[in-house]
């Protein structure tokens, strides 16, 4: 493998484990590798700062949204009363 | 020839998340907010006709929910004896006698501004989630706004962790930057 190569992929599990801390799924050992990585990397720096400030907004904003089985549920009347509408 | 085409079917997938978030803002019940949502969707099926072309599906939808949450406000406001007001300064009788100065807002609380911020925040959210390819803004929905874990993700949606990694990685890619452009 030339030393390019292990660069890249260096970056790709760094992006990893900072998507994985965004959801608290990280283990400890990751963490640090991870701190380790991002004293050398710039590039890496930037991504996990972008990706904790959108975690942030996410969490600010407060947002909801409807789960899956009330979904259903609601597309399953919606369907029922399409199909009286075109009879 | 009208600009924009009008299809039922589609309406829960793509519209549905986006109303609910814009009533229960307005509302602040999650009952009754899907009640509101639903009767929209209603709604718009039946005046379905009507539907000129000149906005799109959204907007047109909106508009409806719009209706429907202040006739819901009507409602209740009728039900309620016509909007008593009563003053009292210590809602239980255990403070009775404290000072009143103790009961004032927290300075350092949230104020009104910082909650119209987020709700703004919420349609910014979800207009940029609008822009992500199908899958991607299911898996961020899900991971993200749910909070479900990746098991029943992948269980949900049939696809193997590292797979759900690599979506949610493209998922927030996108949305960092489409949030760059809009929101800060």
């Amino acid at each position: 493998m030339s030393k390019g190569n292990s660069i890249l992929t260096a970056c790709e599990k760094a992006n990893h484990v900072c998507d994985k801390i965004q959801y608290k799924e990280a283990s400890f050992v990751e963490k640090i590798k991870l701190n380790f990585h991002l004293l050398i990397c710039r590039a890496c720096r930037k991504y996990t700062s972008k990706n904790q400030k959108l975690t942030k907004v996410v969490k600010d904003s407060k947002v909801e949204c409807l789960n899956c089985s009330e979904k259903e549920a609601l597309d399953i009347t919606l369907s029922v009363a399409i199909k009286e509408q075109q009879n | 020839m009208p600009k924009h085409q009008i299809d039922p079917n589609n309406w829960i997938g793509l519209y549905s998340d986006y109303l609910f978030n814009f009533t229960i803002s307005r509302v602040n019940d999650r009952d009754l907010a899907k009640d509101l949502v639903q009767d929209t969707f209603f709604a718009g099926l039946k005046s379905m006709k009507n539907f000129k072309g000149e906005a799109s599906e959204r907007t047109w939808l909106i508009s409806i929910l719009k209706r429907k949450i202040i006739d819901h406000y009507r409602k209740i406001n009728s039900n309620k004896g016509k909007a008593e007001v009563r003053m009292s300064y210590n809602s239980d009788s255990d403070s009775e006698g404290d000072w009143l100065e103790e009961r004032i807002a927290d300075p350092y609380d949230k104020t009104a501004e910082d909650t119209l911020e987020n709700e703004e925040l919420g349609y910014a959210i979800y207009n940029c989630l609008s822009k992500l390819p199908k899958k991607q803004a299911e898996v961020f929905r899900m991971k993200t706004i749910e909070g479900l874990d990746t098991e029943t993700i992948c269980n949900e949606l049939d696809i193997t962790a590292s797979n759900l990694w690599v979506i949610i990685h493209r998922a927030r890619t996108a949305m960092a930057s489409c949030m760059e452009k809009n929101w800060f």
